[in-house]
């Protein structure tokens, strides 16, 4: 546990150390504020975050590995992983650690953007529960697609690499909707089951969608259900499982 | 303290180290001597547990290197040949943070690390960013994250790669003192270097020891020859020749054929010789008087020591020699 605080911490600084935390905050409040103000600026809209999280689901899917990406990718590049795995110090452990790193950095930057959701209460009377829900489920979906982007930084010494790889798979659980449409049975069904949650259909400002059949439509319309925790909580674990394989694999190399 | 039996490494289908053994007694100073790519560093990464062995037994303090890795690691300071360092933090910051992943409390690194700092000389440099730093200071501080948890064992990749002449001297009396408090084995593929730190050298070569010895044994071994490049004017060849022939430690003379220095001696008007002669004879020497003595110009005289790569060709294809 010591070991973990040590990597998260040191994470965390050179996080502020850089510009990079400070683009993607830029960039996700951008988006996210536009999509907001899109979805509640019509005469009857409604007083609620789902233009947001419509937004937000669909921008961490780049988002997410761009925070990423650096994490393991740089150590394998500076030669300093050859000194973390000569450390008394578990595969484990360098992964957790670096895995909160990125997920408070996440959580500070979707703290920014909870002045949204004061400005709602300012000007009207949103509902309380999809609220609760919505940032629930972008907590998830948040650590879900962190931990993708963590595998993708240790596949190779390149950052831009482990950006590509970590949105291409996100990408990949997305549109799997398409491929899932054009199915019946079963097959279509288990493919539904691994939609992440973010829809292209964002971009159309009337719906302001996530995919309907993911695992997000329900948080955003304020239900908690099992299986939704349950298949964030499953990626999470086996890309953070995957990372650490990786890792131990280099050294059988 | 350190304990390799039969071990050999494949990186796949590619053997880079077969069937090595040595040991590493505590207080050792060994150097690991050999030409690029032939094993030392393979061996290092096996003993330092990031890579385990493909066959054979590794010990570090007793502890076995693939099944108690973390109690191996805990007594090992390691500097890998490209020195890993954030460039992005201050020397503190780096040398904390190392001391905290080496499972160091912040007591402990706040005691050691003025020390440290002091040892390598880091002082004016301690809130620098690491990245601005020239390459012998990058080096030091590479040296100050391997030493500041006080490990048993040492080992050092290449310390002096790569850094001006005057800072490597510097770099050989911190390894000096060091070995004075540790058990180090560090690797070169510079042979005075490795004569000048060490206690025993082993040789590697194509992934296997060709000689384990102390270092006086070992040049002993090796000077069977010295060679001096001979540069005179006014002299014909086979004159020269057969002057140099007559002196009694000179082993044999001939024309130098290298096109390079056919080159130069073209433009400064010399004809170029290369005279071997028997070690510690003062052969120099007697070849200049020789070549005054005859009434021929002296345009260069260069003791050429014999290249590492020499050293290996003869330690390789002469038996009786090494294990």
């Amino acid at each position: 546990m010591r070991f973990i605080t040590v990597i998260a911490v040191k994470e965390i600084r050179t996080y502020f150390g850089s510009p990079m935390a400070y683009v993607v905050s830029a960039a996700f409040l951008a988006i996210t504020g536009f999509f907001f103000v899109a979805s509640v600026s019509d005469a009857f809209a409604e007083a609620s975050i789902r233009g947001y999280l419509a937004g937000a689901v669909f921008f961490m899917i780049f988002m997410s590995p761009a925070l990423t990406m650096r994490l393991i990718a740089e150590e394998q590049k500076l030669g300093t992983l050859e000194l973390l795995l000569t450390s008394p110090i578990r595969e484990f452990e360098i992964v957790i650690g670096k895995f909160i790193a990125a997920f408070v950095m996440m959580a500070i930057m979707t703290g920014l953007s909870l002045y949204f959701v004061v400005v709602l209460f300012i000007y009207g009377d949103p509902d309380i529960g999809p609220l609760l829900s919505g940032f629930l489920g972008l907590g998830l979906y948040a650590a879900a697609t962190l931990a993708v982007g963590l595998f993708a930084s240790a596949l190779s010494s390149n950052q831009i690499v482990g950006l590509i790889v970590g949105s291409g798979i996100l990408t990949a659980l997305t549109i799997i909707d398409f491929v899932s449409e054009r199915l019946t049975g079963l097959a279509s069904q288990v493919l539904d089951g691994f939609q992440l949650g973010a829809s292209f259909s964002v971009f159309d400002l009337d719906s302001f969608g996530v995919a309907q059949g993911g695992h997000f439509a329900d948080f955003a319309k304020g239900i908690i259900s099992v299986s939704d925790i349950a298949y964030y909580i499953s990626l999470t674990a086996v890309f953070l499982l995957l990372t650490v394989l990786v890792l131990e694999a280099r050294r059988w190399r | 303290m350190i304990k390799v039996e039969h071990m050999s490494k494949s990186y796949g289908p590619y053997p880079a180290v077969i069937d090595i053994s040595f040991e590493v007694l505590r207080g050792e100073i060994v150097g690991f001597l050999g030409p690029n790519g032939a094993g030392k560093t393979t061996t290092m990464r096996v003993i330092t547990g990031f890579t385990p062995p493909t066959e054979g037994v590794v010990t570090v303090s007793g502890y076995d290197v693939v099944s108690h890795s973390l109690d191996v690691r805990r007594h090992i300071g390691y500097l890998p040949e490209t020195v890993p360092l954030y460039l992005d933090m201050t020397v503190t910051d780096y040398l904390k943070y190392m001391g905290e992943i080496r499972g160091m409390n912040s007591a402990w690194v706040k005691d050691r690390l003025p020390l440290v700092i002091d040892m390598v000389k880091l002082g004016e440099y301690r809130n620098t960013l690491v990245g601005r730093l020239s390459k012998g200071y990058r080096q030091r501080t590479g040296i100050a994250q391997a030493i500041l948890h006080e490990p048993d064992v040492l080992i050092l990749d290449e310390p002096t790669i790569g850094i001006d002449p005057i800072q490597v001297v510097e770099t050989r009396e911190l390894i000096s003192d060091l070995g004075r408090e540790h058990t180090l084995l560090l690797s070169s593929h510079i042979l005075p270097e490795v004569s000048a730190i060490c206690s025993r050298v082993l040789v590697i070569n194509d992934g296997r020891i060709v000689a384990d010895d102390d270092p006086d044994a070992l040049s002993e071994k090796l000077q069977h020859a010295e060679r001096i490049e001979v540069g005179v004017r006014g002299a014909e060849a086979p004159a020269f020749i057969s002057a140099m022939r007559e002196i009694s430690v000179v082993v044999d003379a001939r024309s130098d054929q290298r096109a390079s220095i056919i080159q130069r001696a073209e433009r400064e008007n010399f004809a170029p010789f290369i005279v071997d002669a028997r070690p510690n004879a003062n052969a120099a020497e007697q070849v200049a008087k020789t070549v005054i003595d005859n009434g021929w110009g002296l345009s260069n005289l260069t003791p050429l020591p014999m290249t590492l790569e020499e050293i290996f060709l003869e330690l390789t294809t002469e038996e009786n020699l090494g294990e």
